[in-house]
C-alpha cells in the first residue's frame, strides 16, 4: 500500500487529498483538507500574491506536512494554477515555500493542468470510456476559465480554453445586482457569444449526446451520476428561484461557494442547449484526484487500457488539420522519424517523453506554410507558441516550436542559448530534436513519400538508412550531407541513405 | 409555520421549568421509600443545583434587568417578570428543602446518627472535645474582620459562608460594632463528637463549634449576638452562553452600569438579630426577596459529606458495578470486534472500560497511525488522558480538542492540555465563539487492506468517573461513511473548510437544528397523508422555540410524540388544539439521565439517532454537536428496547401536567418498573447467559396498558 498526498495551490483555496493506493483496490480518497486563502485575489488584482498571503500558505502548508506525517505519506505531488501561474512573484514565493517547508510547488501550465483535470475524469468517472464511444464534451468551469474537451469514438478531438469562469462572471454580474431581477438572464447574455463562437469554430455539425460536467459543487445540486437534459433544465430553474442563502441552505453547500452555483449552472445550461446534450454525467473529481491517478498510473495501482499520450497526439493532429498539414507527408515522417529514434536512443540518453514531443513537432512543422510560404519557420514557431496543446507544458511547446523553427532554418548556436529561459538541457534537447527532424525532413523533400518503407540500423558511428524505394531519389541523397552532418555534430553519428537495388 | 404554534402562552419559561426540575430532585428526598441516606444526598444535590442557579440564571436576569434589556424570553416575559415569577418560587423551593431536613431527614436519622443542631445541645463532654477541636485546628485558621469608622466593611467572598456577630467594648455601654469570620472552606464541615450512646456517631457543625467559641476571637469585646450568614454574587465575567449575543453587546455597551460583584443572595439564619441583619443588608445593598431567611444550617451540600461517612452502608443504595459489555466479553481484540459489528454501549449500566480500552489498545498498537479525539469534561486522573501521551510518545500523531470553556472546568482543562501538548500531542482548542460539546473519538489504522477508521460516538463525556453515575450511550463502528465523517469533524475543528457532503453525520451549529426540524416535518408529511407518524425523543433539555412549534405542529397533523426530558421542559402539553397528544415525563433517579436519543417512525422505515446535543438554542446554534444515526438492526432493537422501557418506568417517571406540574404514575394496579434498576438487573443477566443470536432479551418486561384517558 502507498500513500499519495495532492496538494492543489488554487485561485482560492488550497486543498490537500490523501489517498490511499493498493495494487487490487485502486485508488481511495481518505483525506480531505482545505484552506481558503483567495491568493488569485491578490494576482488578479495586484498582480503578485503578497508576502502575507505567501506566509499563511507556508502556515498551511506546514500543517498539511504534519497531516501527511500522520498518515506516513511516502509520496506526494503539489501543484499550483493560474494563481500562482500569473503571478509576477511566482518564483519567488516557489522558492520561499520550498525554504520554509521543504515542498516544492510546480507550477502547472494550463494545458498541464487540463490535462490532469481530463485524467481526473477519465479515470474517476465510472464507464467514461464507454461514455466517450459517443461524442462526448468534457466541460471544466474553473473560477477564471472554462475548459472545453470534445471526444468521438475514444478519440479527444479538440479541447479549448474559454477565458470566462463562475467567478469572473460573478464580479462582472455583481455589479449589475440590483438593477435587475432577471440575473441569469444577464448571465446568459454574457456568454452566450463565447459559447456561439465556440460552436462555429470547433463543434461545427458535430452532434454531442454526453456532457460530464465537474467541479464547483455541481455534483452537490444533483446528488445522482447523471440526469437527462430535461431533469437538469428543472433543477436549473429551481435554483436560480433560490438566492445563494437558500442554495447553501436547500444542498447543504458552504455559503461562500453558492454564490458561483447560478453562473456555473447558468453555464452549463447554455452549453447543454447550444451543444444539445442528451445526457448530463457530474462529477465531483478535480485537479488534485488527477495527481493521483497519475501518479498509481506512473506506479502501476491501476492499469488503464486508454494511452493517455493519444490524447495528447491527437490534439496535436487536430491542430496540423486546421492549418492544412499534409497528412501522408506526416505520416511518412512520423514513421521515419520515429525509427530514427528508436534506434539513437542509446546514443542520443532520450525518454519515451522526449519521443513523443518529437512526433508532435512531426506534426506540426509545416504549419506555419498555412500563413505564409516564404516565412513558414517562423510562423509555424508562432502558431505552435500561441496554440494550447492539452497535456504539454509551455516549456515542452517551447522546445517543439524551436524544434520546428530551426528544421527548416539555420541553427544560430549564440541566439538559442542565449534565449531566455533555456536551460542547458532544453537547448540540448533542441538540438537533438531538430537533428532528428531535419534528417526525416530530408528524406522526404519531395514529399512524395520515397522512404515509405525504410530500415533504420545504427552501427558504431553510423546510422544507416536503408530503403527499398524504387524512385529516384537523387534530390534527397544530394541535399541530404548537410542535414547529415548537423545530425553527426549532435550525435556523433553520422546518417547514411542505403538504397536497396531490386533487380 | 403557521404562527399560531408559535404563542407566548404556550411556552414555559425556562427558569420556572428549572425549578420543577430541581422539585423532582427534591422529591426524591422525601420519597420515604428511599434509603435514608440517599435521601441526604438528593437534598445535597438540589442544594448546589440552586446554587449553581442563582450564579449563572439569576445572575443573568440580574445583568439583564441593569441593561435595561427589553427582549421577552420563549413565553414572552422581560428579564424582571422572570424574576418576579421565579423568586417566590424559590422560596418555596428553599422552605421545602428545610422542612424536609427539619421534619423528615433529621427525625429518621435520630436511630442511626445524632446530629447536634445547635451548640447549646452539647453534652459536657462532647463541649469539651469541641472547644479543644477548636482550639488545636480551628482557632489558628480564623481571621476575625471588625467594622468600624477607620475599618470599611471587609470583603466576603462568593459561596463562603461566613458568621457574622454584633460585639460591643467590653464594660462600655457604647453601640455595637460588626464584626464578621469565615468558616473556614479547609476544614471539614462536619465535626464528628464523641457520643453519648455506645456504638453511634455523632457530629455537629463546623460553624456550631465557632459560634460557641466566638468569644475567643473578640476578646476585649462582649459578643451581643452571632450568627451565620452567605452570599451569593454576580461575579461571573462572562455571559451565560445560554443568552443571545445581542444582550452581550447590550451589556458592553453599558458596561459601566454592570454592578460587577453585586451580591445577588443573601441566606441568613432565621431568628437572626435585626439590627445585625440591618447591617448586611444595607452593606450588600441587598433586600426584599433576595434575602432568604433559613430555617437550619445554610448551604447543604455538607450532607454529600454526611452521605459520605463511613459505615451506614445499610442506610445506602448498594454501590452499582457496570456490567462487562456482551458484545465484547469473548473478544480480545476490540477492533477485531468492531469489525465484526457496530456495538452500542449504554452506561453506566455497560462499563465505560471498552471505550478507554478503545484509546488505549490504540495507543499501544503498531498498526494504530492517528488518535484524534475531543474533550470536554475528563476526570481528575484520567485514564484516557495517560493513553493519549502515551500514544504521542509512541509515535502516533494525536490530535485532541481541548474545549476550555466548559462551564466551571476551565482552569483544569489548561492545566492538563498543557501537560498533553508537552507529551507531543496535537491540541487544539476548537473553533472561536462556539463550543466543542460533541464527543467523538477517531483512530486511524493502517491495516492490510487499507486504511480503516474506527470511531466511537457518545452522548456522554470521555470522563471515566461520571460515567458510572450518568446515564449514556455511545456506539463504536468502523463504518467507512462515518470513518469519513470523523475525519472531516477533525479538519473542520481544525479549522479547515467544510466538507462538500456529509455522509452520515449531522452537526451543529451549521446543519443540526435543520436536519431535526426536517425530520419532525416528516413524521408530520406522513401522519397528513393518512399514515403513521411517531416521535420519541429523549434529552436533558427541550427549550428551543422553533423545535417545539413543530412539535406542535406534527402533533396537530397526528403525530404520536412522546418525550423523555430529564430537566428543563418549555413546551406545555394539554393545551387544547396544539399539544393535547404530546406527553412529556422525566426520569430522576440514582443515575443522572444524560443520554439523547430520537426515534423517528418514518412511514415504518425507522431512524435511531444519538447524539450531544439537546434541543436548546445553545447546543443547536452556539455548539459543535454531532448527531449520528444508528442503523445496524440490532441495535435498533435495543434503542427501541431502552427508549420503551423509560416510557414504561412507574417507579420514577413524573408525567408534565397541563398545569406546569409534575406529577408520578399512579401504582395502583400496575407492576413497578423502575427503568434504572431494569436495565442493572438486566445487564447482569445478559452477562450470565451468552446471547443468543437472534434474540437479544434475556427477560420480557411485563408491560401494562395504560387507560386511553
Amino acid at each position: 500500500m502507498t500513500l499519495f498526498a495532492a496538494i492543489d495551490v488554487g485561485s482560492y483555496e488550497v486543498e490537500m487529498k490523501i489517498f490511499e493506493m493498493l495494487p487490487h483496490k485502486g485508488v481511495r480518497r481518505i483525506d480531505y483538507v482545505s484552506h481558503r486563502i483567495e491568493l488569485g485575489a491578490d494576482t488578479y488584482t495586484e498582480g503578485k500574491i503578497s508576502i502575507e498571503k505567501i506566509d499563511e500558505l507556508c502556515r498551511v502548508l506546514k500543517d498539511f506536512q504534519r497531516i501527511m506525517a500522520g498518515y506516513q505519506v511516502e509520496s506526494w505531488r503539489a501543484c499550483a494554477t493560474s494563481a500562482v501561474r500569473e503571478a509576477q512573484n511566482k518564483l519567488q514565493l516557489v522558492e520561499h515555500v520550498k525554504r520554509t517547508t521543504g515542498i516544492e510547488i510546480e507550477n502547472l501550465d494550463n494545458s498541464e493542468q487540463r490535462f490532469l483535470d481530463y485524467k481526473s475524469v477519465a479515470l474517476g468517472v465510472r464507464d467514461f470510456f464507454k461514455i466517450i464511444q459517443e461524442s462526448t464534451a468534457i466541460v471544466d468551469v474553473g473560477s477564471g476559465s472554462i475548459q472545453i474537451s470534445l471526444f468521438d469514438k475514444d478519440k479527444l478531438v479538440t479541447t479549448q480554453n474559454i477565458r470566462i469562469g463562475n467567478l469572473r462572471i460573478r464580479e462582472k454580474v455583481a455589479d449589475l445586482a440590483g438593477k435587475t431581477l432577471h440575473m441569469e438572464a444577464m448571465v446568459e447574455e454574457l456568454i452566450s457569444n463565447e459559447i456561439i463562437s465556440f460552436k462555429k469554430m470547433y463543434l461545427k455539425d458535430r452532434q454531442i449526446r454526453h456532457l460530464v460536467v465537474g467541479g464547483d459543487y455541481v455534483s452537490d445540486l444533483l446528488e445522482k451520476e447523471s440526469v437527462s437534459s430535461e431533469e437538469f433544465k428543472a433543477l436549473f430553474m429551481k435554483v436560480i428561484e433560490c438566492s445563494p442563502e437558500e442554495i447553501a441552505r436547500e444542498y447543504g453547500i458552504p455559503s461562500e461557494s453558492a454564490s458561483l452555483i447560478l453562473p456555473s449552472l447558468t453555464l452549463y445550461k447554455r452549453l447543454i442547449e447550444e451543444l444539445g446534450a442528451e445526457t448530463i454525467w457530474v462529477t465531483d473529481m478535480a485537479l488534485s484526484d488527477g495527481m493521483a491517478y497519475d501518479f498509481a498510473q506512473k506506479k502501476k495501482y491501476i492499469r488503464v487500457e486508454h494511452d493517455f499520450n493519444d490524447d495528447i497526439i491527437a490534439a496535436a493532429r487536430v491542430i496540423a488539420k486546421r492549418y492544412q498539414c499534409s497528412k501522408v507527408h506526416i505520416k511518412n515522417l512520423e514513421n521515419i522519424a520515429l525509427s530514427i529514434f528508436d534506434k539513437m536512443k542509446k546514443v542520443s540518453g532520450m525518454n519515451q517523453r522526449h519521443r513523443l514531443l518529437l512526433q508532435i513537432a512531426v506534426i506540426l512543422h509545416g504549419c506555419g506554410k498555412y500563413i505564409n510560404l516564404s516565412n513558414a519557420a517562423d510562423c509555424s514557431y508562432n502558431i505552435i507558441m500561441s496554440t494550447e496543446i492539452i497535456g504539454l507544458s509551455l516549456k515542452e511547446r517551447r522546445i517543439i516550436a524551436n524544434a520546428v523553427k530551426y528544421n527548416t532554418q539555420e541553427f544560430h548556436y549564440e541566439d538559442a542559448a542565449s534565449r531566455l529561459g533555456m536551460s542547458p538541457d532544453d537547448y540540448l534537447l533542441i538540438l537533438k530534436l531538430t537533428a532528428i527532424l531535419r534528417v526525416s525532413n530530408a528524406l522526404d523533400r519531395s514529399h512524395k513519400q520515397k522512404f515509405e518503407n525504410i530500415k533504420v540500423q545504427q552501427k558504431e558511428h553510423e546510422l544507416i538508412i536503408s530503403t527499398d524505394t524504387r524512385e529516384d531519389i537523387t534530390l534527397e541523397k544530394g541535399l541530404f550531407p548537410p542535414k547529415a552532418e548537423f545530425f553527426e555534430d549532435v550525435f556523433h553519428v553520422r546518417p547514411v541513405i542505403h538504397q536497396k537495388k531490386h533487380f | 409555520m403557521d404562527a399560531i404554534f408559535e404563542k407566548p402562552e404556550y411556552y414555559r419559561n425556562r427558569e420556572d421549568s428549572w425549578i420543577s426540575f430541581d422539585e423532582r430532585v427534591l422529591s426524591e428526598a422525601r420519597d420515604k421509600n428511599l434509603p435514608l441516606f440517599e435521601r441526604l444526598k438528593f437534598l445535597s444535590i438540589t442544594a448546589s443545583n440552586l446554587d449553581e442557579f442563582f450564579m449563572i440564571r439569576v445572575a443573568s436576569l440580574k445583568d439583564m434587568v441593569h441593561a435595561g434589556y427589553t427582549k421577552k424570553d420563549i413565553a414572552g416575559l422581560s428579564a424582571q417578570e422572570q424574576l418576579d415569577l421565579i423568586l417566590p418560587r424559590l422560596h418555596d423551593l428553599v422552605n421545602l428543602q428545610y422542612s424536609t431536613y427539619n421534619r423528615s431527614l433529621l427525625p429518621a436519622l435520630k436511630p442511626w446518627l445524632e446530629v447536634v443542631t445547635k451548640h447549646e445541645q452539647m453534652s459536657r463532654e462532647q463541649a469539651e472535645y469541641a472547644d479543644s477541636y477548636f482550639e488545636e485546628n480551628i482557632y489558628p485558621v480564623l481571621t476575625p474582620m471588625a467594622m468600624d469608622s477607620s475599618r470599611p466593611f471587609p470583603l466576603i467572598r462568593n459561596k463562603t459562608l461566613n458568621i457574622g456577630a454584633l460585639i460591643s467594648k467590653k464594660g462600655k455601654k457604647s453601640d455595637a460594632e460588626f464584626a464578621t469570620v469565615q468558616v473556614p472552606s479547609v476544614l471539614p464541615r462536619l465535626i464528628e463528637l464523641p457520643a453519648s450512646e455506645k456504638g453511634k456517631k455523632c457530629v455537629i457543625l463546623l460553624e456550631e463549634v465557632i459560634e460557641r467559641n466566638i468569644g475567643k476571637l473578640f476578646l476585649n469585646y462582649d459578643v451581643v449576638c452571632a450568627h451565620p450568614y452567605r452570599i451569593m454574587r454576580n461575579a461571573d465575567l462572562t455571559i451565560d452562553e445560554d443568552e443571545a449575543a445581542d444582550l452581550l453587546k447590550e451589556i458592553q455597551k453599558q458596561l459601566k452600569k454592570r454592578q460587577w460583584g453585586e451580591v445577588i443572595r443573601l441566606e441568613v439564619e432565621e431568628g437572626i438579630n435585626k439590627q445585625l441583619l440591618k447591617i448586611l443588608k444595607k452593606e450588600f445593598a441587598i433586600k426584599g426577596d433576595d434575602v432568604f431567611l433559613i430555617n437550619g444550617p445554610l448551604d447543604l451540600t455538607f450532607l454529600m459529606k454526611m452521605y459520605g461517612l463511613p459505615g451506614f452502608e445499610n442506610l445506602k443504595v448498594q454501590g452499582y458495578t457496570p456490567c462487562p459489555v456482551p458484545a465484547l466479553m469473548d473478544e480480545t481484540d476490540i477492533f477485531a470486534a468492531i469489525r465484526k459489528s457496530d456495538i452500542l454501549l449504554h452506561h453506566p449500566y455497560m462499563t465505560f472500560d471498552p471505550v478507554v480500552d478503545f484509546v488505549k489498545t490504540a495507543s499501544k498498537d503498531p498498526n494504530v497511525l492517528a488518535i484524534k479525539q475531543t474533550l470536554y469534561r475528563v476526570s481528575g486522573n484520567s485514564p484516557i488522558i495517560a493513553a493519549l501521551a502515551q500514544a504521542a510518545e509512541n509515535g502516533k500523531q494525536v490530535s485532541v480538542l481541548v474545549e476550555l470553556k466548559a462551564r466551571f472546568d476551565e482552569e483544569n482543562n489548561i492545566v492538563w492540555a498543557k501537560m498533553l501538548e508537552k507529551a507531543g500531542c496535537h491540541v487544539i482548542y476548537g473553533l472561536v465563539g462556539l463550543k466543542t460539546h460533541s464527543k467523538i473519538t477517531l483512530v486511524v489504522r493502517r491495516e492490510e487492506d487499507g486504511i480503516r477508521r474506527y470511531v466511537h460516538l457518545g452522548t456522554g463525556n470521555y470522563n471515566d468517573s461520571t460515567a458510572k453515575l450518568y446515564t449514556d450511550c455511545g456506539l463504536l463502528t468502523c463504518s467507512e461513511a462515518i470513518g469519513e465523517d470523523a475525519t472531516a469533524v477533525f479538519n473542520m475543528l481544525s479549522g479547515y473548510s467544510e466538507p462538500k457532503k456529509w455522509n452520515k453525520l449531522s452537526l451543529a451549529p451549521l446543519w443540526l437544528r435543520d436536519r431535526f426540524l426536517r425530520l419532525i416535518e416528516r413524521e408530520t408529511e406522513h401522519a397528513r397523508k393518512g399514515g403513521e407518524g411517531h416521535i420519541i425523543a429523549k434529552m436533558n433539555s427541550l427549550c428551543d422555540k422553533e423545535i417545539i412549534a413543530k412539535l406542535y405542529e406534527a402533533s396537530q397533523a397526528g403525530v404520536k410524540i412522546e418525550l423523555i426530558v430529564r430537566g428543563i421542559c418549555c413546551l406545555k402539553t394539554g393545551i387544547p388544539g396544539i399539544s393535547e397528544s404530546i406527553s412529556v415525563r422525566s426520569i430522576v433517579g440514582n443515575f443522572l439521565e444524560h443520554a439523547r436519543i430520537f426515534y423517528f417512525h418514518n412511514g415504518g422505515k425507522p431512524e435511531y439517532y444519538m447524539g450531544s446535543a439537546d434541543w436548546m438554542p445553545r447546543n443547536l446554534d452556539k455548539r459543535v454537536e454531532i448527531l449520528f444515526p444508528v442503523e445496524k438492526e440490532e441495535l435498533q432493537k435495543e434503542l427501541w428496547h431502552i427508549l420503551k422501557i423509560q416510557l414504561d418506568d412507574n417507579v420514577k417517571a413524573h408525567v408534565l401536567q397541563p398545569d406546569g406540574s409534575y406529577e408520578k404514575i399512579d401504582k395502583r394496579g400496575k407492576t413497578l418498573l423502575c427503568a434504572q434498576d431494569y436495565f442493572c438487573e438486566e445487564a447482569r443477566e445478559r452477562t450470565q447467559k451468552p446471547l443468543e443470536s437472534g434474540n437479544h432479551r434475556v427477560f420480557i418486561p411485563e408491560y401494562h396498558v395504560e387507560d386511553e384517558n
